[in-house]
């Protein structure tokens, strides 16, 4: 089990560039598509996506990254583990 | 200490913190509630689905900023207690929800009116952001042990009550005023923010009689405080590694259950089935009063099973059946699917209104309305928009019954076609059991997650360390779930498919759900922390 957390944790590392690409490249697709009328509106929308999303996706990859190093393998059963 | 803490006790501190939170939840959803009024009242009326997303964009606004009232808050709960926090948050959220109410419309001040709504919105966002992870704290910090999933449970109903109760509110004054009037710049949909106001100042004064938590009391008097929340929580690893866990194994998956069923539901049947403004919010209520109590079943169940495969249980039934159910949704409401009477006397009146635009005295729309009775009792309601150009505007200048083609112009290609659907008895009861199933979704993964997080984290950082996750699943992950779903749906849009793939929107909730499951069933574990004053 712990060999599956870890090698799980390397699709986690490698999912969170996966999702920023595709989000940068849905807003360029997007925004290019968008009429004149509603180009503001669209660049607006994805602006919001992108500032939302991005630090989380760096937050999925940190998650990854502990998990390919195992620090899952042992969840702490008391708040001595945590703070001391 | 908490064990031996008598019944009724335990009972006013549910209570009290209970009334609070659920005032908190009603002022966050009334704004929701009535999203497509307030894009027409904030924004231009000329810009129709932008004017939507703009409004959802606001929605989602309050929604992000809520983990930064996580931080801000939950920082000041760690250091200066849990009961004057949550007193203050509560101030912050009546005073912007009351003020919602007051704003005047896009006619009046222009691009004022959403910059102001949108200031208020964040304002609420950063209140809410700071208020449950309090209350949850406080409540689970008095819980018997043995109890704690039973007992926070109560406070995990509250956010479906504030649906309930944002609804009903909204209800009973739209029942007793036309859509005119409702909809009007100073209409019937202000008074549920002006309510606010006295509610949170009932809510208030019943929380000014309420003591800080023992457990932090006793931290208090040991001296054991944090000195700085933000740092122990975010800056240690151990802790910064349970937070990560907490949201992408628990919480995510859970804001998007939540806002799916809860909200994307609410926004589906009335934008995409077209049902009847009042019918789509009493399907709405009559499930969330049904489903309501298995917060407490789950909450309950999870203290002597555990709370890990209850949550994930009630995300992998959500991944499963959510594209089933929303296409139920579309068969229940499609007009083909049922046997229109055919006696015309019975089954369609028609009639059409001459109607002269305000400013261009010589553009005139042609406004029919017919409603077509089915077999099952329902009764869908077509109104049909032509508009038509006169060559002279004098043709307005006298009453207008007849137009001849030779005093037409210019007539729309195609006219603009509403349709307003109210459901017979069966059909009505079909989409109230569709959306109680994904309620009771939400009930299982809602019900049990406050004990799961504030058995997550140290008593001296707990406020701020279940916060903030909690708050980026259902503030990010889950508020943004209307908002995306419906962009997803445009984007799928196009010349030859006019109307989009309008399941479409359900990719978001499905995909985000089935991250956390795996994560949640491989890295979680079942055991319950019966030792939550360290």
């Amino acid at each position: 089990m712990n060999t599956f957390k870890k090698l799980l944790g390397y699709v986690w590392m490698l999912l969170s560039p996966a999702i920023i690409l595709f989000l940068i490249y849905e807003a360029v697709v997007k925004i290019a598509a968008a009429s004149e009328a509603s180009k503001a509106n669209t660049i607006l929308q994805w602006v919001i996506i992108l500032l939302i999303f991005l630090p989380i996706t760096i937050g999925f990859f940190i998650f990854g990254k502990y998990a390919s190093q195992n620090e899952y393998e042992h969840l702490p059963e008391s708040s001595s583990e945590i703070m001391d | 200490m908490n064990g031996t803490k008598p019944p009724s006790k335990i009972a006013f501190v549910i209570g009290a913190s209970s009334v609070g939170t659920l005032i908190e939840w009603y002022d966050f959803y009334i704004f929701g509630m009535l999203a497509t009024i307030l894009s027409k009242q904030f924004f231009p009326s000329d810009a129709g689905t932008a004017a939507l997303l703009s409004t959802l964009a606001i929605f989602a606004a309050g929604f992000i900023v809520r983990p930064f009232g996580a931080l801000v808050f939950g920082r000041l709960g760690d250091l200066i207690g849990r009961k004057h926090t949550f007193l203050l948050t509560l101030v912050i959220m009546g005073g912007s929800t009351f003020a919602i109410g007051l704003v005047p419309g896009y006619a009046s001040i222009g691009w004022l009116a959403p910059i102001l709504v949108l200031v208020l919105r964040l304002l609420q966002g950063l209140a809410l952001g700071g208020e449950y992870g309090g209350a949850a704290t406080y409540v689970a910090e008095h819980a018997p042990a043995g109890q704690r999933g039973f007992w926070t449970s109560w406070i995990q109903t509250t956010a479906t009550l504030g649906l309930f109760l944002a609804l009903g509110v909204i209800i009973l004054i739209r029942s007793n005023q036309g859509v005119d009037q409702f909809s009007a710049e100073w209409g019937g949909w202000r008074y549920p923010f002006w309510i606010s106001i006295l509610l949170v100042g009932v809510s208030v004064l019943i929380r000014m009689r309420m003591s800080e938590s023992p457990m932090f009391s006793k931290l208090k008097a040991e001296g054991k405080t944090s000195v700085n929340p933000l740092k122990e929580s975010f800056g240690n690893k151990a802790n910064f590694k349970m937070v990560l866990l907490a949201l992408f194994g628990a919480v995510m998956g859970q804001g998007v259950v939540w806002y799916t069923g809860q909200f994307y539901a609410q926004s589906f049947i009335e934008t995409v089935c077209k049902i009847e403004f009042v019918q789509s919010r009493n399907i709405m209520l009559i499930a969330i009063l049904m489903a309501t109590p298995c917060f407490v079943l789950f909450g309950w169940l999870s203290d002597k099973i555990g709370r890990k495969w209850i949550m994930l249980t009630g995300m992998l039934l959500a991944v499963l059946t959510y594209r089933p159910i929303y296409k139920e949704f579309i068969n229940i409401t499609d007009a083909s699917k049922r046997t229109q009477i055919v006696d015309n006397r019975l089954s369609s009146s028609m009639t059409a209104f001459p109607i002269i635009d305000g400013k261009d005295k010589t553009k005139v729309y042609i406004k029919k309305q017919e409603d077509t009775t089915y077999l099952d009792g329902s009764v869908f309601r077509y109104s049909i928009v032509d508009t038509l150009m006169l060559k002279d505007s004098m043709y307005s200048s006298r009453p207008l019954t007849l137009i001849f083609p030779s005093m037409i112009k210019y007539q729309s290609p195609k006219p603009f076609v509403h349709v307003e659907k109210t459901l017979g008895n069966a059909a009505f009861w079909d989409m109230v059991w569709l959306v109680f199933i994904q309620i009771v979704y939400v009930t299982m993964v809602y019900g049990p997650i406050a004990a799961f997080l504030v058995e997550m984290f140290p008593t001296k950082i707990r406020y701020t360390s279940m916060s903030l996750p909690y708050h980026i699943g259902n503030g990010v992950f889950g508020g943004l779930v209307p908002f995306l779903g419906t962009l997803i749906v445009e984007f799928t849009k196009s010349e030859s498919h006019p109307a989009g793939d309008v399941l479409a929107g359900l990719w978001y909730p499905i995909g985000v759900a089935s991250i956390c499951l795996i994560i949640g069933a491989v890295y979680l574990t079942n055991k319950i922390d019966k030792e939550v004053m360290d």
